[in-house]
Order: C-alpha cells, then sequence, then structure tokens
C-alpha cells in the first residue's frame, strides 16, 4: 500500500430503511468495481473435515523436546437477515456497496440500534461453549482509523463480553491420533464486521465496498491450549459444526464467515513461562489452520535450536497457501491503543434468567452430546464423527433409527452408498429424494428376508435418484424375494441339469465351483432367491450322489 | 444601573407577535387579539398564527413573505443563517397549506409555523454542515426525527442556523463559516452554540427554532438572546440525525419567544424513535393544555409549589446583575405562592471538568467519522496516514482540534482511569446530588449564565473564561435533567439593556411541571417585554 488514494465519493439520494430487506440500489457511488470481483463462489459444504494427507507427516516433525503453546481467536459472521444495528441485509458477494445505509455508512447524525437477534444468537453461542453468560453487559467502542471502517471506531465488548470462561469438548479422529480434548474458551464477544478494501492491480487507488461494515460478529477466544496444527483445526472445525447446529452461521470459511486468526509460542518442554507469540492471518480453511501452525512451529523450533530465539518477535504472519509457509505482515511496536470506552449509543445490555433460560431449553443436541449418544449405541468412533459432523445427516440418520432399525446398519448405509452417491452427485442429504423412513423400511425389509440385500442396494439408487418407496418398487419390479424351497429348488434342478460338465468338475473335487452355481442361480432367479436357502439347497442337490 | 424585572425600553407596547409586515392588508391592529389590553389567549406566537390561519384572517403565504421580508433584512447584520432555501419552494409550501385550510383539511398542530433549524441537525433537502469546514456542502439523505416530526405536523423550515463548530463552542464564533450577533447589541455573541437559532427567534426571523444542547448550547444563547430555550430530559427528543458531539449528553432542544411556543414544538418532536436507542419509551403528556390565558389563573396559581435556588449559582464569579434578576424572579414565584428556598449542591463545582473530560471523550470519538473517505472534505494524498492528517487538519477548526485532543487524551491507556472513569464517577455524584435536591424541591432554579452577553471576540482566545462561563449548565447534561430557560430581566448594556435568563431545572421527564410553571412565570410578569432593538426599530421604520 505504498500509494494509495481514496478516493472519497458520494451518496446522491438514499432512503433509510428501517425494516426492508430489499436490495437498495439507489446507493450509488462514485467508485463502484467490477462485479466479478467478488462473485459468489460455489459454496463448499463439506468443509468441515480435516483430512490431509500430509498431515500426519508434519505430526512426526514436531519436535520432542519442545512445546507449542496455540490459542486462536475465531471471528463468526452471524446469519441474522439484517445487520448488528441497522436494517440492511447482508449477503455474500453482492455488488459493492449495493447493501448500505447512512447507518453502516456512518453518515453524520446516524445512530447504531441493536438487533436483538444478536443477542440471542451470542446467548446460544456461549451457552453451547459452556460459559459463564453476563447478564449485565455492555458494548463499547474500540477506535482506530481505517478505510473500511466508517465510524473511525467498531462497536465491540471489551471489558464486560457477553460470555466467559467456557469450554469445548473435542474428539480427535482417528486417524491423527484419537481421544478426547477439552479446549478452555476465554470468552465470547458481539462486534461488528468492517468492510472490505477492494484493490485493483496496477491502480494507484483503493476501493471501498462497506456492504460487510456491520455485519454482526461473535469473536470467540480459546485459551492457549492446543499444542498441535491438529488440534487447532479440529477446534476450528467444532466450532464449525457448533454454529452450524446451533444456526447462528453458516459457518463458511471460503466466504469468511468464520475466520480464524491462531496465536503460535514454544517453549522448551518442562518450561512454564510462555514463549514470545506469532499471531498468524489468513488461513482460509483447517488444513490451512493445521499446515500453518506446523510450519511456524518447525520455523520457531529451528531459529531456538539455532540459538536464535531473539529473532521470534511479537508479529502477525501472513499463511502463504501457495508457497506453503509464514511471512511477516506487520511487526507490533508495542500495544496498539485502541482507547476503548463504553458506547453511549447504546443501552446496556441486560438479560434476565428467564431468557437465558428459554434458550438454553431451545438448544438442539449439540455435537458432542450427539457423539456421546452414537458412542453408546456402539458405533465406532469413525461412524460418530461422520455422523454427527454434519447436523443434517444427524438428523437423517436419528430420523432412520427412530423406526426401530438397527443403528449399525443405518450407519452404514449412510456412510458408504449414501455417502458415495451425495458425493459423485454434489448433493447434501436433504437434496436426495432418499427419505429416513424409506431408508428403514429398506433395512427392514432385507432384515425381514423380503429382499436381498443386492436387491435393497438396487431399490436403494432408485430410491436416491428417483424416491418413491421401497414398498412401491418391490411391487412394481416384482423384486420380493424368493424364500419358498421348492421354487428355489427348481431353479437350482435347473442349473444343475445346464451345467453337467461343471457339476462332474465339482464332484471331482473342485469344490469352489459352488460359487459359480450359486451365481448361476442368483442369475435366473433374478437375484430374488433367498441366498441361505440358495446356499443350502444347493449344497444338498451337489453333494447328493444319487 | 440594574434592570431586573423593569422594562428597558416602552416595548411592551411593540407586538408580541407575527406578523411584523409591510403588507398593507395585515394591519397590526387586525391581527393582534391580544397585546396591551388584558390578554385572552396566551402570549404565543404558534397558537395566534394558527388562529389567524383557521380563521382566515391571514393566509400561510402572507405570513411566510412577511417573515421572509423580516428575515432578511436584519439577517445581514445577525449573520444567523448558513443556509436560506429558494424562497419560491417555501411558498409553494404555504400556498399548499393554504389550499388545504380552504378545503377545510386538518392541519398540522404546526402548519405554517417558521421554524429554523441549527445546522448540526440533518435536513435532506438542505446543507448540513454543522459549521465545520469538513462538511462544506454536505446534504444528508436523511432528515432528522427531530426535523421529520416537526416537517410532518405542517412546520416550514426556514433556514439552517450558525453555530459552533459540532456544537463546541458558547459563543458561536466557532463557527467556520461566519459570525452570528446578538440582536440585542450587535458587538455582542448571541452565545451558543445554538447561537444562530436563538438569535433567529429573538430577532423574529422565525417562529421557533431546534437548537441542540449539550452542555448549555441551548440555555445559555436563550439567556443571551433574550428567548425561551428548552432542554428535555435526556431521551425525550430522538438524537437521530443530529450530528452527535457528545452522545451521553446531547439533546435537541427548542425556542421560542414564549414558553408555550418552545412547549409546542418539543410536544411535536418528543417521543421514543426507533432509530434512537437512548430515545425514551416514557409517554409525551400533552402539556399544550396547561398554555392557557394569565385571565384564568388563580391568585396563587403555584401555590405549594416548592422551589429550591441552587445556593452554589449565586456566588463567585456571577454577575451582580444577574443574581440581582434571579433574586427578583424569586420574589415572583414567592408572589405565585411558591415557596423558596435555597439549596446546595456542594457536588456542583465538579461538574464543569467532569463534562469537558467526557465530552471531549465522546466528541474525539464521534468525530473519528470525518475522515474525508466517503463524505465531506478530502485533500487528496499518496498515503493514507497522509489522507487523513490532511483533510482532518484542513476540515477542523481549533476548537475541535483541542476537544479531540483532550478526549483522545483523556481516553488513553494509562489515563482512562484518571480522567474517564473518574469524570463518569463524579457524574453519577452529581446525579445523585440533584436526585437529592430535587426530592425536597420541586423545581430547581439557578441563572442560566454567570453573565449577560459580552463582546464579539472577548474571550474568543481565553477559552477556560469561555468555558466557565457553562457552569450553569453543564450540571443538568451531566443528570440528564429537562431545564427551562426564560427572560427574567435585564442588566445594562447595548442601547437597550441586556437580557438575563432564569434557568428552572426539573426532575426527569418533567417537562410537563417545567412548562406549567414557566408559562404561568411568563405570562404573570409584567410590565416587561424581550424584544430586542433591532426589531423595535424595524418595526418603527
Amino acid at each position: 500500500m505504498a500509494s494509495t488514494i481514496f478516493r472519497s465519493f458520494q451518496v446522491h439520494s438514499f432512503m433509510l430503511y428501517p425494516t426492508s430487506l430489499v436490495t437498495r440500489r439507489n446507493g450509488v457511488f462514485r467508485f463502484t468495481t467490477k462485479a466479478s470481483q467478488s462473485q459468489t463462489e460455489t459454496q463448499q459444504r463439506q468443509q468441515t473435515k480435516v483430512s490431509q494427507s500430509t498431515q500426519s507427516k508434519k505430526l512426526d516433525k514436531i519436535p520432542k523436546d519442545y512445546e507449542a503453546v496455540i490459542g486462536i481467536e475465531t471471528h463468526v459472521q452471524l446469519s441474522t437477515l439484517t445487520k448488528a444495528f441497522c436494517g440492511c441485509p447482508y449477503n455474500y458477494g453482492s455488488h459493492p456497496n449495493s447493501t448500505i445505509c447512512p447507518i453502516c455508512m456512518g453518515l453524520p447524525g446516524a445512530l447504531p440500534v441493536l438487533n436483538s437477534k444478536v443477542i440471542e444468537f451470542a446467548v446460544k453461542l456461549g451457552l453451547a461453549l459452556n460459559c459463564n453468560l453476563a447478564l449485565n453487559s455492555k458494548f463499547d467502542r474500540k477506535q482506530y482509523f481505517y478505510p473500511d471502517l466508517p465510524k473511525g471506531y467498531q462497536i465491540s465488548q471489551f471489558d464486560v463480553p457477553i460470555a466467559t470462561s467456557g469450554f469445548l469438548d473435542v474428539d480427535i479422529p482417528m486417524e491423527f491420533g484419537g481421544g478426547h480434548k477439552r479446549f478452555g474458551i476465554t470468552r465470547v464477544h458481539m462486534e461488528e464486521d468492517a468492510g472490505k478494501l477492494l484493490h485493483t492491480e496496477g491502480e494507484n487507488y483503493s476501493q471501498v465496498d462497506l456492504n460487510r461494515a456491520g455485519v454482526p460478529l461473535l469473536e470467540i477466544v480459546s485459551e492457549p491450549d492446543m499444542r498441535t496444527g491438529i488440534e487447532a483445526a479440529e477446534y476450528a472445525a467444532e466450532i464449525q459444526r457448533l454454529v452450524r447446529y446451533l444456526g447462528v452461521s453458516n459457518g463458511n470459511m471460503q466466504e469468511g464467515s468464520l475466520r480464524c486468526d491462531v496465536n503460535v509460542s514454544i517453549r522448551p518442554i518442562g518450561q512454564s513461562k510462555f514463549g514470545t507469540k506469532v499471531e498468524i492471518k489468513n488461513l482460509n480453511s483447517f488444513s490451512s489452520v493445521s499446515r500453518a501452525i506446523d510450519y511456524e512451529i518447525a520455523r520457531q523450533v529451528q531459529l531456538h535450536r539455532e540459538g536464535q530465539e531473539d529473532q521470534i518477535v511479537q508479529e502477525t504472519r501472513l499463511w502463504e497457501e501457495g508457497a506453503q509457509k509464514t511471512i511477516t505482515m506487520r511487526k507490533k511496536e508495542g500495544l496498539a491503543d485502541y482507547r476503548y470506552f463504553p458506547e453511549p449509543d447504546l443501552p446496556a445490555v441486560i438479560l434476565s434468567q428467564e431468557y437465558v433460560d428459554g434458550i438454553q431449553s431451545s438448544l438442539p443436541e449439540l455435537p458432542e452430546i450427539k457423539r456421546r449418544r452414537y458412542e453408546n449405541m456402539g458405533l465406532s468412533m469413525q461412524d460418530v464423527l461422520f455422523l454427527a459432523n454434519d447436523k443434517n445427516v444427524a438428523d437423517f440418520f436419528d430420523a432412520t433409527i427412530a423406526k426401530g432399525v438397527d443403528a449399525k446398519l443405518v450407519a452404514n448405509w449412510i456412510m458408504s452408498d449414501i455417502a458415495a452417491f451425495m458425493k459423485n452427485e454434489k448433493l447434501t442429504i436433504n437434496e436426495i429424494k432418499l427419505t429416513p423412513v424409506e431408508l428403514s423400511e429398506l433395512i427392514a425389509s432385507i432384515k425381514g428376508g423380503v429382499i436381498s440385500g443386492k436387491i435393497g442396494k438396487e431399490i436403494l439408487f432408485e430410491l436416491l435418484s428417483k424416491g418413491g418407496t421401497v414398498k412401491g418398487i418391490i411391487e412394481e419390479k416384482d423384486l420380493v424375494q424368493i424364500v419358498d424351497p421348492s421354487e428355489i429348488e427348481k431353479i437350482v434342478d435347473k442349473v444343475i441339469a445346464d451345467n453337467p460338465k461343471q457339476l462332474e468338475q465339482y464332484r471331482g473335487g473342485k469344490t469352489k465351483l459352488q460359487g459359480y452355481f450359486a451365481g448361476q442361480v442368483m442369475k435366473l432367479s433374478k437375484g430374488k432367491a433367498n441366498p441361505g436357502l440358495l446356499n443350502k439347497i444347493l449344497l444338498e442337490k451337489l453333494n447328493s450322489q444319487s | 444601573m440594574i434592570l431586573t424585572l423593569q422594562t428597558p425600553r416602552p416595548l411592551s407596547r411593540l407586538p408580541r407577535f407575527l406578523p411584523f409586515s409591510t403588507n398593507a392588508s395585515i394591519t397590526l391592529n387586525q391581527s393582534q387579539p391580544a397585546t396591551s389590553t388584558s390578554p385572552s389567549p396566551p402570549h404565543s406566537q404558534i397558537l395566534s398564527t394558527r388562529h389567524s390561519l383557521l380563521s382566515r384572517q391571514f393566509s400561510a403565504a402572507d405570513l411566510l413573505r412577511s417573515h421572509l421580508h423580516r428575515l432578511n433584512l436584519i439577517e445581514p447584520h445577525l449573520r444567523s443563517f448558513l443556509h436560506l432555501p429558494d424562497p419560491a419552494d417555501l411558498l409553494a409550501q404555504a400556498d399548499s397549506l393554504d389550499r388545504r385550510i380552504a378545503a377545510g383539511e386538518d392541519v398540522g398542530p404546526l402548519a405554517g409555523v417558521l421554524v429554523a433549524v441549527k445546522d448540526n441537525l440533518c435536513t435532506s433537502d438542505m446543507p448540513s454542515t454543522g459549521g465545520s469546514r469538513i462538511l462544506e456542502g454536505y446534504r444528508p439523505p436523511f432528515d432528522a426525527t427531530a426535523v421529520k416530526r416537526a416537517k410532518e405536523l405542517g412546520a416550514i423550515v426556514v433556514g439552517k442556523t450558525n453555530l459552533d463548530e459540532f456544537g463546541m463552542g458558547s459563543t458561536t464564533e466557532g463557527s467556520a463559516y461566519q459570525v452570528t450577533a446578538n440582536p440585542w447589541d450587535l458587538s455582542r455573541v448571541p452565545g451558543g452554540s445554538s447561537g444562530g437559532s436563538a438569535a433567529a427567534v429573538s430577532a423574529r426571523q422565525c417562529v421557533v427554532s431546534l437548537g441542540s444542547d449539550t452542555g448549555g448550547s441551548v440555555r445559555q444563547p436563550a439567556s443571551f438572546c433574550g428567548v425561551v430555550g428548552l432542554k428535555p430530559t435526556y431521551g425525550r427528543v430522538s438524537r437521530f440525525g443530529l450530528m452527535a458531539y457528545a452522545s451521553s449528553l446531547d439533546t435537541v432542544g427548542c425556542f421560542g419567544s414564549s414558553v408555550a411556543d418552545a412547549g409546542i414544538l418539543l410536544h411535536a418532536i418528543a417521543g421514543h424513535d426507533r432509530f434512537d436507542a437512548t430515545s425514551s419509551n416514557q409517554d409525551v403528556p400533552n402539556f399544550l393544555s396547561h398554555f392557557v390565558s394569565a385571565s384564568s389563573f388563580e391568585s396563587k396559581p403555584l401555590k405549594g409549589l416548592r422551589v429550591g435556588l441552587i445556593r452554589e449559582t449565586i456566588g463567585d464569579g456571577v454577575d451582580s446583575g444577574v443574581i440581582s434578576a434571579i433574586h427578583s424572579a424569586a420574589s415572583h414565584f414567592e408572589e405565585l405562592g411558591c415557596s423558596v428556598n435555597e439549596v446546595s449542591l456542594p457536588s456542583f463545582s465538579l461538574g464543569l471538568p467532569a463534562y469537558y473530560i467526557l465530552a471531549s471523550s465522546e466528541s474525539s470519538s464521534n468525530l473519528s467519522r470525518y475522515d474525508g473517505i466517503r463524505y465531506g472534505n478530502q485533500v487528496y494524498a499518496d498515503e493514507l496516514d497522509s489522507l487523513y492528517g490532511s483533510s482532518r487538519t484542513n476540515g477542523f477548526g481549533a476548537e475541535v482540534k483541542m476537544r479531540i485532543l483532550m478526549g483522545t487524551y483523556a481516553l488513553s491507556a494509562g489515563y482512562y482511569d484518571a480522567y474517564y472513569k473518574r469524570a463518569q464517577q463524579v457524574r453519577t455524584i452529581i446525579r445523585n446530588s440533584f436526585k437529592e435536591a430535587l426530592s425536597q424541591n420541586d423545581i430547581l432554579i439557578s441563572p442560566a449564565a454567570p453573565s449577560a452577553a459580552y463582546k464579539i471576540g472577548e474571550k474568543k482566545n481565553d477559552p477556560l473564561a469561555m468555558y466557565a462561563g457553562d457552569i450553569m449548565t453543564v450540571n443538568v447534561n451531566l443528570a440528564g435533567l429537562p431545564a427551562l430557560v426564560l427572560p427574567c430581566g435585564c442588566v445594562e448594556g447595548g442601547t437597550a439593556g441586556l437580557p438575563i435568563g432564569l434557568q428552572m431545572i426539573g426532575a426527569a421527564f418533567g417537562e410537563e411541571e417545567l412548562l406549567r410553571v414557566g408559562h404561568i412565570f411568563e405570562q404573570t410578569l409584567e410590565n416587561c417585554s424581550f424584544v430586542p432593538p433591532i426589531v423595535a426599530e424595524d418595526i418603527a421604520s
């Protein structure tokens, strides 16, 4: 930003939209930007899973004589219909400065009025993070100058955050060593987002897009309880899961709805004093959280080993995804003085215990509770983590087992064929045509012997892509399993009669030809023969010497 | 010689209300149902305007023309307005009102009332500069709630009035654009920061006006200009659209040439506003019923009212003429049946330093938005910091810069506890002491300022002397209470004496009682009229 010219702009005509959610078109600015610059990227739906083949390798790199201390600040953008302090909507990727008003632009005389949903969401998340809620908190102003900050201060919470002293339970996946971890939560506070600066390559000016200005955020500050990149990434993934379960945010990292800044320091094992911490920004996925931290740990350990620990300075470093390393963004010269003071435009935030209790009782079953429940059903940790990862999948699973079918069977179906179908078709579980009722019906039909497992799979794909009912498909296609021994015997007889050569070989000792016969019977029965009966009858026939 | 409760000049024979006109069709005799004769309607320009309009004595257009004539005649001497709209636009509004009256339609309680608006209140159809260079030519996209409500009730906004930049000052000399003169003596300041609004009402350039009061900016100029100034309870009137100076102290206030006028205007603009989270949900009582004729008063209309005279406001540093005027006012209260006792507010003197710390702190934050990025004047620069620095250096005046520096200092790490936090503690003490005093008294009285209007330039280079002049008013803002200032006497000065204002302080949301008492006080103040010589001379010519 060596030579940056911020061009002033003027509003031509404006209306104040108290309640409307319409996109305003009359906020015309002298600056605009190419719409393509910030078009919505396709939403990544399944990003919770932290899977990086490289990570297990990195794990080994962490030296045994040093310990890393990691804390995370997470900003969660709340999915309220309107911004925190005005009636503007926020839609990621909207044309720049199309959803702004005098309030979020910080025009003279404009005042903030708190969106009560922000409080509700903050209380939800605070409770879900097992925090103490402050029944009497307030907003403060955090003051600094930057062109994306219209008022010259950010409305935030300073000394009395809405929630403090909580914790988050995380199950580390088996591939990363497994285990259950509890990470402390220092605080959760409410604040507003800033706008965005748009830089055009080769131009000597920057443009300001205030669409995001005033969007409500919750900042979650963790205790410095993480020790590895994986732990940090799993912590972040659990936060994402939590906000999605609670419905307070879409938790999308690519769109910036969930942003993680991590603080990393190292110290020799056994030392209680913390080392100098370095902040890392620009982490756009869980795997970048993990890799950036592991890189930073290695960098710091290297400096320590070389006796250059004084080169580790308090600074903000940027994760470069391309180069897979962190680089210095800015060194901190002393502590920034934000001159916090209580926001005089907003009354104190006073909550009644009844209000908090009401929200507590309306909370959905949270991921941790769900995982423990699934675990108690006898599911493997892999199943548990998969099912509880996505609330919609978990809801589907729960609705299916509510019909009384075996949990393990349901888990298997969801994790194998259904998951594969969703992946191939790029659909979410809410978008497939299969319903929990039909899945339970399908499983029950197989278990009850009405259809074979093989037929079951065929029906499944029919249900997934076209919908319908299990009963309907069975009837329509005449797929009911043949369980009448005499009918199977007839088919077996026919197959044996048609294959004298193979029969001879079998009887000559090549008994593995049994599979061939079974296959032929199955084929002739169009897959409907009951496999147990089939094998029993087939064996009898093959082995009878008459 | 001190003139208190005395007619400074034989102005009382002059009309107290509209029209001042050269329009032959409106003669003074026709249009004045009551002046020197025993009054039937109370002294109120709004009420008599309404009466005249509805009874078709004259039209809104006539009224407007006569006012504009006066306004333009006096304006070169006073310079109370920063912006005057095209008269044709105003006439169109008046014509439209006349058509509605002719058609027998209901018109709002402020129909045809000419309102001047302080330039730190946003108006969508006129520039709004806050008296600052940094907002030169700035036109807001919305009306301040107070302006919007007045317009909705039929008021016609005749212009934007001068002020100390962003309300920071007590003389209106702090305007980036012009110095406004006091109508009573053109060599004197009108007070401030709402000096333009006070002078405009005093000189009858408009009927009523809107101002803002953060530390006395309505009350002190009302006192200096001899008009009624009403500072409502914090939260009574929406601050939406008022360019913030010190958010926890700012209030939108009203000026009128009578208590009734100020009260009627307040009634129009008061009440909860969902655009201001600090505006109160308290109901706005109908204080209009109290604005009745003096002839309907009982012999002791304020019998039983307990009036507390704040001892700390009539001591050292207060002009003797002011003290005499206040003592006379106290006697008048007693004549009306009140009991008057001195009451002590020991924390009173702490108000001034606490006020200047809190107001500066908040202003240092509130003025951060004037950064030259989105609106207002920008100085182009290659570096972001230079852009900020140059735009703000160029855009803000000296007083504003000083307060930003003081406030930034007071909020800085390491100083916060010693200044801001301590000042907040003082504020709590002050609030409690007022509460205590108001539990024993129905209203408290004091001067509105330690002196009458002083000379232009007299205190310009002595900010501490100017700040000291706010001693009478800042405590009321710190306590968030309503206060009414009305002229109660005069001291020597100028060609016709200078008015002195009495401040009446009420309990929170006690505007109704203040207005009732103020109205009775005013209507029973005999042989005293507060029309400045510039108006009298104009009428005479």
